[in-house]
């Protein structure tokens, strides 16, 4: 049936269509006419955050705990623009989001308007695609569009621009399917030869790793579980990247824990010294590898990817497998079929000793907490909850990767490429409305947590469970950290000053608060947060100087880790300066 | 410290696209925000429907950065075929330019004989001035626009690269 509808109500029926629960968005002059579309409409639930980059983070939340698309919709101009950063978050993580924006009226566009800004210039290389709609007979095929291309291939933003002319004007609307283009069409299985050559390699090999990313995690669970039975077949160890945690449960005897420069000793010990490194998912990251003619000199690379454009981006691999995680990580197990691994007890053997160094102790205090202990009781005390934990970026973040473990995907959900502080607090509150039943804790730090601090209101008006647990050291602790080791602990503006009373900036926005000062109130505290019913800031004071180790110094090798407790230098040269 | 340079090799792309607003502007921005080089760039629309356009590059980089530039352009939605000329060869590989050349007397002479050796064509005259087209590889329009130069030109426009695979089948 068709008949003639506004641009606004078609882009409505087209989420609806789409199976939209949340939209994340601020309103706006340029998107007026969609707001009065959505005006009573109950089959849509709009979430009003409080600045535009809480939109587009907490729709990566929502992605990312639930792995469906998050969707934001933000005004022209500044709400563009501030929804930017979140944008950029997603494209590097590779989080599926279809951004909404509005446009000045297309007779304006160009001169300069009134809240205009080129959304479809500036969004251009931050997203996996993006539109300018001219034409209100052609949103429903754009939108149908953009959730295919965000959804399938390696998943990422796309932003689709409306000017306030083309919301207005009419079109036919029709109920029936849309045609598709089918102009984008990844490739997901992998090529059989390589399979077969995969397998071999995999089968001969004395020293292998499984290396896996956040590529896992996005293909589905069906890829964990698969990657679980790899392993299971072929008894490699498994480290991952930090996007990747969760994919291979952490009490598993063949977990390495995470790798790369805060990764443990065993984990970039075992790529360094192994023979076959199988990546899936995964993209030889700069934060994964360190110094790059020193990273893993012995082995064979095997990469599954389904982009193709991260094979041999930074490291040239022997055997590329162009695919989905979960689809090939099938096809190999299927190929594998009743083999027989070598006998790994060597390797194993080996490892222990890389284990052995014990390289996540750390440095006791008498008189503070220590912020891995903290992070140690967190976990105990909330993991028979099973809870979803974000972060901001930081030592906090590296922390909770180290301290805290995962046992599925989705539970984990944290800034990895970009690197944005201020993600957390609205990716937590993103998680908490795809899933309303779980705790969900945003492990913060006192510098980050103020990024987008303004989202406690949105969880006050939706009555938001979630949990903030604030490390506070009273300092930007990852760059005070950087300047100690490499620019002799000039501590340059990295010194948090003036920092709010969270505990009443939390009861301001209707929150508890709750402060814990030494060790004997963390249990409790903890405790208390997780009881309260509502949504809880928890300010824990940690030791100022604790630093985060393991480390990889900017430019060196995976082999050439710090531990806590060694003697450094305080200085780097320039070429580690540069690297960052 | 110093910035370390790498040795570089000369690739021809070709890039058929859909035509649509902004694809110019993102495979141009793809090559600035990677830090690749563009030596030359030309498009046009090629299907009666105006529907596909076909872009040719001109690309110089490490081999390993062309492989990205590679994959990098066939990961955009709009991109349908990315071929490196270069890489399946062989290939034919054309320019045209548009060279004005002023001066009386000798010079006019001389001006006319060179183009005759080059076999460019006059297609624009004054009783001072010439303009000459040249079709060619942008080698030989490098070398009839220096010896011009010596002529006295006024003014150089060419149109960048085209190229095409040799033989009955498309790239």
């Amino acid at each position: 049936m068709s008949e003639e509808r506004s641009g606004a109500s078609i882009l409505v029926e087209s989420l609806v269509r789409q199976g939209v629960e949340f939209v994340f968005g601020y309103p706006g002059g340029a998107v007026l006419p969609i707001y009065d579309a959505l005006f009573g409409d109950e089959r849509l639930r709009h979430i009003l955050v409080r600045h535009e980059a809480g939109a587009a983070h907490a729709a990566e939340g929502y992605a990312r705990s639930t792995g469906k698309p998050g969707v934001v919709l933000v005004t022209s101009g500044p709400g563009a623009t501030n929804a930017i950063t979140g944008i950029a978050d997603a494209f590097m993580d590779s989080i599926p989001l279809v951004v909404i924006t509005g446009q000045v009226a297309t007779s304006i566009i160009g001169s300069d308007g009134f809240q205009e800004a080129d959304t479809v210039g500036i969004s251009r290389h931050c997203t996996k695609h993006n539109y300018l709609v001219r034409d209100p007979s052609q949103l429903a095929a754009v939108i149908d569009e953009a959730f295919q291309i965000a959804t399938t291939g390696r998943p990422g933003p796309v932003l689709i621009d409306i000017p306030k002319d083309v919301q207005v004007a009419s079109a036919a609307w029709n109920d029936g399917a849309i045609q598709r283009r089918n102009r984008y069409a990844p490739t997901t299985e992998g090529g059989q030869a390589e399979i077969v050559r995969a397998v071999e390699l995999i089968a001969q090999a004395k020293a292998p790793v499984l290396y896996t990313g956040g590529g896992v995690i996005n293909s589905g669970p069906e890829a964990t579980r698969l990657l679980r039975e790899l392993q299971a077949l072929t008894g490699a160890p498994v480290t991952s990247t930090l996007m990747g945690l969760g994919a291979f449960p952490a009490d598993n005897k063949d977990w390495l824990g995470m790798l790369g420069m805060h990764g443990t000793y065993e984990a970039n010990w075992a790529m360094n010294q192994a023979d076959l490194i199988v990546c899936v998912g995964a993209r030889f990251d700069d934060r994964v590898t360190g110094r790059l003619d020193a990273f893993a000199p012995n082995s064979t690379k095997i990469h599954i990817d389904i982009d193709r454009s991260s094979i041999n981006k930074t490291v040239p691999v022997d055997l590329p497998i162009v695919g989905d995680c979960a689809t090939v990580l099938r096809q190999l197990i299927a190929e594998w079929g009743s083999r027989k691994p070598q006998d790994l007890t060597e390797w194993k053997r080996r490892i222990d000793g890389w284990k052995a160094k014990d390289s996540l102790a750390y440095r006791k205090s008498d008189s503070a907490i220590m912020p891995q202990f903290a992070i140690q009781r967190l976990f105990e005390l909330t993991k028979d909850r099973n809870p979803i934990i974000s972060t901001e970026v930081g030592q906090h973040q590296m922390w909770a990767a180290q301290y805290f473990h995962f046992y599925d995907p989705n539970r984990w959900l944290t800034s990895g490429g970009l690197g944005t502080m201020g993600y957390g607090l609205p990716a937590a509150i993103g998680a908490q409305l795809g899933n309303p039943d779980d705790l969900v804790i945003d492990i913060a730090g006192d510098a980050s947590i103020q990024m987008n601090i303004q989202e406690l209101g949105t969880a006050t008006q939706y009555r938001l469970p979630v949990k903030v647990f604030i490390l506070n050291n009273e300092w930007m602790g990852m760059v005070r950290q950087w300047q100690e080791l490499t620019y002799e602990s000039r501590f340059s503006q990295s010194y948090s000053d003036s920092l709010p009373d969270f505990v009443k900036l939390a009861e301001a926005y209707g929150w508890k608060g709750i402060r814990i000062e030494n060790e004997s109130q963390l249990d409790d505290g903890i405790r208390a947060m997780i009881a309260h019913p509502g949504p809880v800031i928890v300010d824990c004071l940690v030791d100022k100087p604790a630093k985060c180790f393991p480390m990889i110094p900017s430019g060196a090798a995976h082999t050439d880790m710090i531990l806590d407790g060694d003697v450094v230098a305080g200085t780097m040269d320039d070429e580690a300066k540069a690297l960052v | 410290m110093k910035i370390k340079e790498e040795a570089s090799e000369r690739h021809v792309l070709t890039i058929t696209v859909d035509n649509e607003a902004g694809i110019l502007a993102k495979i141009a921005g793809l090559f600035t925000a990677r830090g690749y080089n563009i030596d030359s760039l030309t498009v046009a629309d090629i299907t009666e429907n105006h529907n596909v356009s076909r872009i040719t590059i001109v690309t110089h980089g490490p081999p390993a950065q062309i492989d990205q530039i590679h994959a990098q352009l066939e990961r955009l939605v709009p991109v349908h075929k990315v071929v490196d000329l270069t890489e399946v060869g062989p290939y034919v590989e054309r320019e045209l330019a548009l060279i004005k050349v002023a001066g009386t007397g000798d010079i006019r002479v001389e001006a006319l004989r060179v183009a005759e050796v080059f076999r460019a064509k006059v297609v624009d005259t004054s009783t001072r001035s010439f303009v000459f087209e040249l079709t060619g590889t942008p080698d030989k329009i490098d070398s009839f626009i220096a010896i011009m130069r010596e002529l006295g030109i006024v003014e150089v426009g060419r149109t960048g690269v085209v190229g095409m695979i040799r033989g009955p089948e498309a790239a």
